[in-house]
């Protein structure tokens, strides 16, 4: 009897994972609509949207590779959403964990692994440092994070481009580009002629180390309480303004190291000259993944594999990359909505209650 | 008196969507000029009750009839258009306007119909006070005035919008005696107007005082209606609960020990330059239970602040078995097994949305953690829970839930089940039983007895007199920010003598007071 009946809790899983499903029906719907305005043949064009990164294991490591940034962007959100702080600033602390790496791949001497380990420490401590500026001006003049970080993402591209003006530029190259890494300082490649690098063992290994610490540490759990009730935290004497600082030197060091992972492995000359924005897409990331550290990546995933599939789309039909951007909205909105089918649930919840009850008599 | 039904609600049925079912089978009749009481456990379904016939939720099944006729509210406007007016526990008030200007709020009179007019708007609040002969200064800001006034300024809202049945949630919560009183006679005067009042309390003898009748609810259902003249307490608080309660707790006399907490001379003054503890000085020992009673705003808040480290005092100074205080910090009164209940249980005294199991050991996760002092050890987190879960009987589905699903006595409970533990030396329970019901109370009540014969200092900060009498061994009463009163014995105290001092209508001379030292 029981058995077949589904609770209220197990209920809301499945609620959980049929909204996100119809969320990307109704997305791909409108999408299509659109698309059917640009092109001849939609259903093509949708045809190679949703195949396209599988015509190829080429086309598919793309899509892990893409993903390895984001991933990486996404955790360090995480970290700092879960102490409750709305820190934007991991968008340029990966830029500036780019950077030192670039500069360390290029400048420092020495065996190329103890180059590379040296300078992934090196990118994390910067991206620390950049999501601690924030922290402080938080902690003491209440400052709104949201806002500082917003602006300090500018300052780090300008003052980013003005180090590597200095310090990196290379003068012959005829684009925007630094001197070359150093020979053998690259993330080495884990999957023949692709571009598949060790970065997504680091990811991996770095979910894991996001998801042990935010639920199985004493550290995690006091930032838990610290993010979930402040003053609850401050009155049984846990000490907030440190668990808040150190979460956001924790989500920074995850969004340098981030930044470093991209670009020993696919980069060997630092070219950016603008913000990657894979700051921003933590954000998504932890809107579709209900800031839960252990489904980023699966949320990353999903982003990455769109973003190629438009790629291949707009090579094969012609239409616009940028519908994945409308998709993405999509998506992320109804996902966001709470109100999206709550209608349906509210039925479903009553019935399942009201079944308990008249099967299980009193509470 | 009339019989006229004016309001009946028939077999309603509300579920929230995390899955409670909050009012099953609720079937109840008030009658027109009447004061209805409506009386049940916190968790039996009251507040949701009222919140469907004020239009904050809608229900899922069940029918309304006001004066005969079906209604459906589906917002507090759409109520409040059918002449239904509430009064919230928590006052909803705007701080910074006047009480006029909070009475005409949402429909002011208009003038060339897009500036107040302010000799309409203040006409109509005196008007409408006086009619009802409520005895207030509309000019006053609401936040220079006292609770009973803010209540009344609340009440003469509701009855500006026409409200003819008037819902008042615990309206006495917050009141001294004497202000009670004087509301209990403003009661009187709106039920001869033609008003119907709908009264919900936990306070047995208020509601045998001015109801005319009383309708008990349980488990979220109502159990029965009945006329208070062919009812007792007795008989109501076991309908209530389901079970045969204690109304009073049994304590062994006083053993008082060494003076564990000691405070001198402490100054505070609040934000806008108003000041809230004016030298106030006070021992407290070890097994024995100190109460402060006061008018809410007299310092009482700022007393428990400055005890807990959550606020540093201007001047004084604050020891701890003999040590002096040096950094008001909770962590550091934490260390010398200082716990804390606090007022407000959803602001300070949980995480609503963790589950019930990580807000058991927030204040002592160290002593949580696996052999290498990093990872939590759940198992023994687990256990610890479940085992006070059943000691302070906390209803719940499981520990894993998060604890804004329970109900506010089983949440004061969480918080209480953390607080009350071996480690606990020095108790500042501060409105540990406001607004919950009647056996949660009981066993909180009776767990901090337990710790003062276990040899706590226990400093009760409470508004409930009746509290104060029955749990404390001493009492002081603060008024002003200073210590108006201190009884070294409470048993020949009465309420309306404490009133009096928290009133500030009598005082103690320096000497007096200064016993406790």
């Amino acid at each position: 009897m029981k058995s077949k009946k589904m609770s209220v809790g197990q209920f809301n899983v499945w609620f959980e994972v049929l909204r996100f499903v119809l969320a990307i029906i109704i997305a791909f719907s409108i999408s299509f609509i659109i698309m059917s305005f640009s092109t001849d043949a939609p259903f093509a064009a949708i045809g190679n949207l949703f195949v396209g990164p599988l015509t190829s294991i080429r086309r598919f490591s793309t899509v892990l590779e893409t993903m390895i940034p984001l991933t990486f962007a996404g955790l360090a959100v995480s970290v700092m959403f879960k102490a409750n702080q709305f820190n934007l600033a991991a968008e340029g602390a990966l830029f500036m964990g780019a950077l030192t790496a670039a500069i360390l791949a290029i400048y420092m001497p020495g065996p190329p692994i103890v180059v590379i380990i040296a300078s992934m420490l090196a990118a994390g401590i910067v991206g620390s440092l950049v999501c601690a500026i924030p922290g402080v001006l938080k902690i003491k003049w209440n400052c709104s994070e949201m806002v500082v970080s917003l602006m300090l993402n500018y300052v780090m591209l300008y003052f980013g481009t003005y180090i590597f003006n200095q310090v990196a530029r290379d003068p012959d190259s005829a684009y925007n580009a630094s001197y070359k890494f150093r020979e053998g300082v690259k993330l080495s490649n884990i999957l023949s002629k692709t571009r598949l690098h060790t970065g997504l063992i680091i990811m991996v290994a770095f979910v894991i180390l996001t998801y042990v610490f935010i639920f199985k540490t004493k550290w995690g759990y006091k930032l838990r309480m610290t993010g979930s009730n402040l003053h609850f935290a401050k009155c049984a004497g846990i000490s907030v303004a440190g668990v808040i600082m150190s979460s956001q030197l924790i989500g920074g060091f995850i969004a340098g190291v981030g930044g470093s992972t991209e670009m020993l492995g696919m980069y060997s000359r630092f070219q950016w000259s603008a913000l990657p924005g894979y700051g921003f897409d933590g954000v998504i990331l932890n809107i579709l993944a209900k800031e839960n550290p252990a489904y980023i990546p699966v949320a990353a995933f999903f982003v990455a594999y769109l973003r190629i599939g438009a790629d291949y789309m707009y090579k094969q039909s012609g239409v616009a990359a940028e519908i994945v951007a409308i998709i993405e909205g999509l998506v992320i909105v109804l996902v966001a909505a709470t109100a999206f089918l709550s209608k349906f649930r509210h039925r479903m919840t009553t019935k399942l209650s009201k079944d308990l009850l008249t099967s299980g008599g009193e509470r | 008196m009339s019989e006229k039904v004016i309001l009946k609600v028939e077999n309603i049925l509300k579920v929230y969507p995390n899955g409670i079912v909050a009012n099953r089978n609720v079937n109840f009749e008030v009658h027109e000029g009447e004061i209805h009481a409506l009386i049940g456990e916190n968790g039996a379904g009251k507040s949701t009750l009222m919140k469907i016939l004020f239009g904050i939720e809608t229900p899922e099944e069940g029918r309304i009839f006001l004066n005969g006729e079906e209604v459906k509210i589906e917002s507090s406007k759409e109520a409040i258009g059918l002449g239904i007016g509430m009064v919230h526990q928590h006052f909803m008030l705007v701080d910074s306007l006047t009480i006029a200007e909070n009475i005409v709020l949402g429909n002011e009179p208009k003038k060339y119909g897009l500036f107040l007019n302010k000799t309409q708007m203040i006409k109509q609040a005196e008007e409408c006070s006086k009619k009802y002969n409520f005895n207030i200064n509309v000019f006053d800001k609401v936040e220079d005035v006292s609770v009973g006034v803010k209540q009344k300024t609340e009440i003469l809202k509701a009855l500006v919008r026409g409200a003819k049945v008037l819902i008042l949630d615990e309206p006495t919560a917050v009141l001294t005696p004497q202000e009670t009183k004087e509301l209990f006679v403003e009661l009187n005067t709106l039920k001869k107007q033609g008003h119907t009042i709908i009264f919900i309390s936990h306070k047995l003898n208020e509601i045998m005082e001015i109801c005319d009748r009383v309708t008990i609810m349980r488990h979220g259902t109502t159990v029965e209606t009945s006329y208070i003249k062919d009812t007792s307490p007795q008989d109501i608080s076991n309908k209530m609960v389901g079970r045969e309660i204690v109304l009073h707790v049994d304590k062994k006399p006083v053993k008082r020990g060494k003076v564990c907490l000691e405070a001198d001379n402490l100054v505070y003054v609040n934000g806008i330059g108003k000041k809230m503890l004016d030298d106030v000085s006070l021992r407290l020992r070890k097994g024995e239970i100190l109460s402060v009673a006061g008018v809410e705003g007299n310092g009482q808040a700022e007393l428990a602040a400055i005890l807990t480290g959550m606020k540093k005092p201007i001047s004084g100074t604050l020891k701890v078995r003999g040590e002096e205080i040096q950094e008001f910090k909770p962590s550091v009164l934490r260390k010398n097994r200082l716990t804390y209940i606090p007022e407000d249980r959803m602001t300070n005294g949980c995480a609503p949305k963790l589950s019930i199991v990580d807000n058991m050991f927030t204040d002592k996760i160290e002593k949580y953690l696996k052999k290498n002092n990093v990872f939590l050890n759940r198992k023994k987190m687990k256990e610890q829970a479940e085992f006070l879960v059943k000691d302070f009987n906390i209803l719940c589905g499981s520990i894993k839930h998060p604890v804004q699903e329970l109900s506010g006595g089983n949440i004061q409970k969480v918080v209480a089940a953390r607080e009350l533990t071996e480690e606990a030396e020095i108790i500042i329970a501060e409105q540990p039983t406001r607004g919950i019901d009647a056996g949660a109370s009981e066993l909180i009540r009776r767990k901090i007895v337990e710790f003062r014969d276990r040899g706590a200092a226990v400093l009760l900060i409470s508004a409930d007199l009746n509290e104060v009498l029955e749990l404390s061994d001493s009492a002081i009463v603060m008024h002003n920010g200073k210590i108006n009163a201190y009884f070294k014995d409470t048993s020949a105290l009465t309420e309306e003598e404490l009133g009096y001092y928290m009133l500030g209508v009598k005082r103690q001379s320096e000497e007096e007071v200064n016993a406790i030292l």
